[in-house]
């Protein structure tokens, strides 16, 4: 296997700025007012909708449901696909193997916290997760800080930050993701300590391996901006359905359900909440854009923030499917150890901030 | 002309392996088109983030979808 040796094997010719930048360019920068005008208005949209369109009573409960769905189902979605188009732009500055090679031989709680905050920003994709592994692991990064990454990056991610950030303002934001960090941190270190590396999968060591110079992403601003529409166009694609699926949900429960139904089940008082709303989140799957939306609903209906922090890690950093693909590089014990180190993590925190707000 | 589309089966490979076959009939080659699924064999070409895309045993690229016109000149 040769590989092309002259560095960034991905790029494509920078084109001449021409009228090709300005097809992919142009139409973006004419498109923000327009989304501007459109985000502003959807108050006043969403109720036209709900009471003079469908003629529904303001504050009767189907009227109320009716006019914060209209609302909120397209407000997040404008809020994510501009995210997204952001975020997807920065990454194409970031690659996998540039933080594996920052990785590489560092040894310690540094390498670990180094993973945890890298796992944030590096785009990743739970598909890669088998390859993304071997590649670290062979480079010598440690198997500790490998599994850092691995519980930071789908947990604590820039779409569910961004997401946060708008939705429940900066105090929720900066929480989550701090202990997202430390649960991410923690639970790699532990692993690390363990020394496990005896318990992958004998495949993971032997097969021959030659680490691919960093191909990077597309470079020239056409070609970047190119892969960030895709970007959006792959994300909001995937996951729009479950976001309008949770404000449905959240709509009806807005003018159904009584604003403290949820404390019984997933209040403070309820010590039994966290473990249980871990237990329920580990084998869902769901991104972090696709859970957002019910832990809006959890939260306005009475549910301790603890509780709520600790499912929706639960549910983005661990799931059915993925530890059976990484059943193919880990043998069960270490795949055990390392459900169980992060869930326990993942209950600390709940705990914590249950004990705390 | 050996075209292997690297990938376990995501919507990104399924998109990779559309848009090469598009990209290599648009330029007329002759071709054979392999999507290569399993873990071991792609890990052994070294590669860490699917999809990847290797034309007669050189890693063009590798964790994002080129465009048709990108792939075309992956190709030529």
């Amino acid at each position: 296997m040769t590989l092309e040796s002259n560095g960034c094997a991905c790029s494509t010719p920078t084109p001449a700025p021409g009228p090709g930048f300005w097809k992919s360019g142009g139409w973006l920068l004419a498109a923000l007012p327009a989304w501007v005008a459109l985000y502003l208005g959807l108050k006043p949209l969403a109720d036209w909708l709900a009471f003079r369109v469908l003629g529904l009573q303001p504050g009767s409960r189907l009227g109320e449901a009716v006019a914060f769905f209209a609302y909120d189902g397209p407000k997040v979605l404008l809020l994510l696909g501009f995210v997204v188009l952001g975020v997807s732009f920065v990454q194409t500055f970031i690659s996998p193997e540039r933080t594996r090679d920052l990785l590489a031989k560092r040894t310690g709680a540094w390498g670990n916290l180094l993973a945890a905050l890298l796992g944030i920003a590096t785009p990743f994709c739970s598909c890669s997760a088998v390859p993304l592994f071997i590649g670290f692991v062979r480079v010598g990064v440690p198997l500790g800080a490998t599994f850092s990454f691995l519980v930071s990056a789908p947990m604590v991610n820039e779409v569910a930050l961004f997401l946060l950030l708008s939705l429940f303002g900066w105090r929720i934001a900066l929480i989550y993701t701090a202990t997202g960090v430390a649960v991410a941190f923690l639970s790699g270190w532990i692993i690390g300590r363990l020394r496990m590396e005896g318990h992958l999968e004998p495949w993971v060591m032997d097969i021959p391996f030659e680490a691919s110079v960093a191909t990077g992403g597309p470079s020239g601003l056409p070609a970047r901006l190119a892969v960030s529409v895709e970007g959006v166009r792959d994300i909001v694609g995937k996951v729009w359905i479950y976001i309008l699926l949770g404000i449905a949900v959240g709509a009806f429960l807005h003018g159904y359900v009584p604003a403290e139904f949820m404390v019984r089940f997933m209040g403070r008082s309820a010590w039994w909440s966290v473990p249980l709303a871990v237990l329920i989140g580990v084998p869902l799957y769901a991104n972090a854009a696709g859970i957002i939306p019910i832990v809006q609903v959890l939260l306005a209906k009475g549910a301790a923030l603890g509780t709520t922090l600790a499912f929706m890690m639960a549910v983005t950093g661990l799931s059915l499917p993925e530890s059976v693909i990484l059943r193919k590089v880990m043998r069960p014990s270490l795949l055990a150890v390392f459900l169980g180190v992060v869930a326990a993590g993942i209950v600390l925190v709940g705990y914590l901030f249950n004990l705390l707000m | 002309m050996k075209i292997e589309v690297l990938g376990s089966g995501c919507s990104k490979c399924k998109l990779l392996a559309e848009r090469t076959e598009e990209a290599a009939k648009g330029l007329g080659l002759a071709f054979t088109l392999v999507k290569v699924t399993e873990y071991p064999d792609i890990v052994v070409r070294g590669v860490m983030t699917t999809p990847g895309l290797v034309v007669d045993g050189i890693l063009k690229c590798q964790g994002h979808v080129p465009t048709v016109k990108a792939i075309q000149d992956f190709l030529r």
